[in-house]
């Protein structure tokens, strides 16, 4: 993030500031009304609902924190939130251990750096249905012969899905890695050269801590990205396969944004306050990680 | 900067022949799924399940049948639905382009409390997860009439001013105040100052978001799933969702041509833009 530089006699420069203030309708107002429809209501209306039991919302009964009672009760909602915390982790250590030693071989001036960099950043801009039901056709096409599936074993599943976000993250992430090794000033790295560091002494005491920030952001994006995680769910295993676990079935390849999703639309309906309950646990937990975020990124840019 | 460094490089190592070759190898292997929907959209059913990895032989090529019943599969046309894609897309990404640009102005030259709550409001709505607010988005759209293919670039300007308010206010502080000052001062009114002065320095910062913008409406599934009437619009991503979701038994062959013909565009996109891609994701990272 760029260093503001503006002192606040200029943010309200008269010149400036009045005729746009005449304009607001134009300026501001279209999008503040967008705004306004596209999330400020719904999000209110949504905490709203989560203490409402309901099932169209015209007859919305008040019933406080029962529906998240109720949903930190649901097996289904527990279990989707340890394999998406699970999933998470094992995405985050190795999109971004891969990325990173790509974006480090990438920038030592290999032959078809370009072309290679062009090639892994390419799954990036495929949607995730698109995504989700090419790697099923190849996981389908690979364990047929083994006479299993992808849908019949939680652990495939697992893998499949992870496998699937590494490809189509690796490329994003080696580009922000890429960025951040390039900003390294060439006289430090030269400087330890001529100081007769090896490679290895150079990447670990140079580069690797001139691109805290990169890592900072790449670390944050994949952990976001993780607990997010919808399409690729959705086209991949869909939470294949069910079992039965004290008369609940539960989806065992399931993640929290599926999990919310089929409670509102899925499984009858019947109070879609517990669904609400849950998206707004879900947005705190999301909420968290990106303050997190936010002020290990700033503490960071105190230090430079 | 970067030129230098590439130099430098070069210098130090030529000759790197194992690494680029295994290099060369990865690009290839990453690419094979793409390559695997492309050889099997050429094949029969039966030949995509049982024999995945095989090419195509002279039994079980079908030529281009698979594409030309993918148009019509599933009893909706699919150039409808990548008609609607491409409109939502184009629009979506122009009108919040347009808005969010001029709200970043209004809300970084003018520090009224008003424009600071937009601001937070804006930097808020970056946290919040689409699952939030899905359910009474769509019934918010049903209320206002927005539930249309038309008018969903107005929800999707809703939803997504957030990132694109904040990115554009970041880059409008960087800018000098004086030379929109000289132009007040030469007589221009906001709307040209806005239009002739500010909107060329932006440039670099419109292409950034607009190609996050594109990417991200073009592969968008849920939101214009709940919002839109399934059964009179669809875009790409539905389609191919319903293709595979709701058929006990699914035409392989036809989803493979149906999903070649949704990547070749983003292929030609890329390839085109490129270097504007790269660096729009690069900044967007950064910023988000």
């Amino acid at each position: 993030m760029k260093k503001l530089k503006h002192d606040p006699a200029a943010l309200n420069s008269k010149l400036i500031r009045r005729p746009i203030q005449r304009c607001f309708w134009l300026f501001l107002l279209p999008t503040f009304v967008a705004f306004c429809i596209g999330f400020l209501y719904p999000f209110l209306q949504g905490i709203y609902l989560s203490f409402c039991k309901f099932k169209t919302i015209k007859k919305a009964e008040f019933v406080f924190l029962d529906n998240y009672v109720t949903a930190l009760k649901d097996p289904g909602f527990v279990h989707a939130f340890w394999f998406t915390a699970l999933f998470t982790i094992t995405t985050v250590i190795l999109i971004n251990v891969l990325a990173f030693a790509v974006a480090y071989a990438l920038t030592r001036g290999i032959k078809g750096s370009n072309l290679f960099r062009t090639v892994f950043f390419m799954p990036n801009l495929i949607g995730g249905i698109v995504l989700g039901y090419i790697w099923s056709m190849i996981f389908e096409g690979v364990f047929s012969h083994f006479g299993t599936s992808l849908l019949l074993k939680s652990s495939l599943g697992f893998w499949g899905l992870v496998i699937l976000v590494c490809w189509q993250q690796i490329g994003y992430m080696m580009i922000v890695y890429v960025a951040g090794i390039n900003a390294v000033p060439d006289d430090i790295v030269e400087a330890a050269k001529i100081d007769g560091a090896t490679g290895w002494q150079t990447l670990k005491s140079i580069i690797i801590p001139n691109v805290m920030p990169s890592i900072t952001i790449c670390t944050f994006l994949t952990l976001t990205n993780g607990f997010k995680l919808f399409d690729q769910n959705l086209a991949l295993t869909e939470g294949r396969p069910f079992i039965q676990q004290a008369g609940n079935a539960i989806k065992t390849t399931e993640m929290m944004a599926l999990n919310i999703f089929n409670s509102f639309y899925a499984s009858g309906g019947s109070n879609r306050g517990i669904g609400q309950a849950k998206a707004v646990m879900f947005f705190i937990l999301v909420a968290a990680i990106s303050l997190i975020q936010l002020s290990v990124t700033r503490k960071r840019e105190v230090q430079q | 900067m970067k030129k230098q460094k590439k130099g430098n490089d070069g210098q130090q190592t030529v000759n790197r022949p194992v690494l680029t070759g295994f290099f060369a190898v990865l690009s290839v292997v990453y690419l094979l799924p793409i390559v695997m929907v492309l050889m099997n959209s050429f094949k029969t059913n039966e030949s995509v399940s049982l024999e995945t990895f095989a090419l195509p032989t002279s039994e079980t090529f079908v030529g281009f049948a698979n594409y030309v019943k993918g148009m019509t599969f599933g009893n909706y046309p699919f150039l409808k639905s990548a008609g609607y894609s491409l409109y939502i897309t184009v629009i979506s990404a122009a009108l919040i382009l347009v808005c969010c640009s001029m709200s970043a102005w209004y809300v970084a030259r003018v520090g009224s409390f008003f424009s600071k709550v937009v601001y937070y409001l804006c930097v808020f709505s970056m946290v919040v997860p689409f699952q939030m607010v899905m359910f009474t988005l769509a019934l918010t759209a049903d209320k206002t009439g927005l539930n249309t293919p038309w008018t969903i670039p107005i929800i999707y300007l809703g939803f997504g001013s957030g990132l694109a308010v904040f990115m554009f206010t970041g880059f409008v502080r960087g800018i000098p105040l004086e030379i929109e000052e000289a132009a007040a001062i030469d007589g221009c009114g906001p709307i040209r100052t806005f239009f002739m002065v500010v909107v060329p320095m932006l440039k670099p910062t419109l292409i950034s978001v607009g190609v996050l913008e594109i990417m991200w409406v073009w592969n968008d599934y849920l939101l214009p799933y709940l919002v839109l009437d399934r059964t009179k619009y669809m875009t790409i991503p539905i389609h191919i969702q319903y293709l595979k979701g709701s058929y006990g038994h699914v035409d392989m062959g036809a989803t493979m041509a149906l999903i070649m013909v949704s990547i070749i565009p983003i292929i030609i996109f890329y390839l085109t833009c490129q270097k504007h891609i790269i660096k729009g994701v690069a900044a967007g990272a950064v910023k988000g």
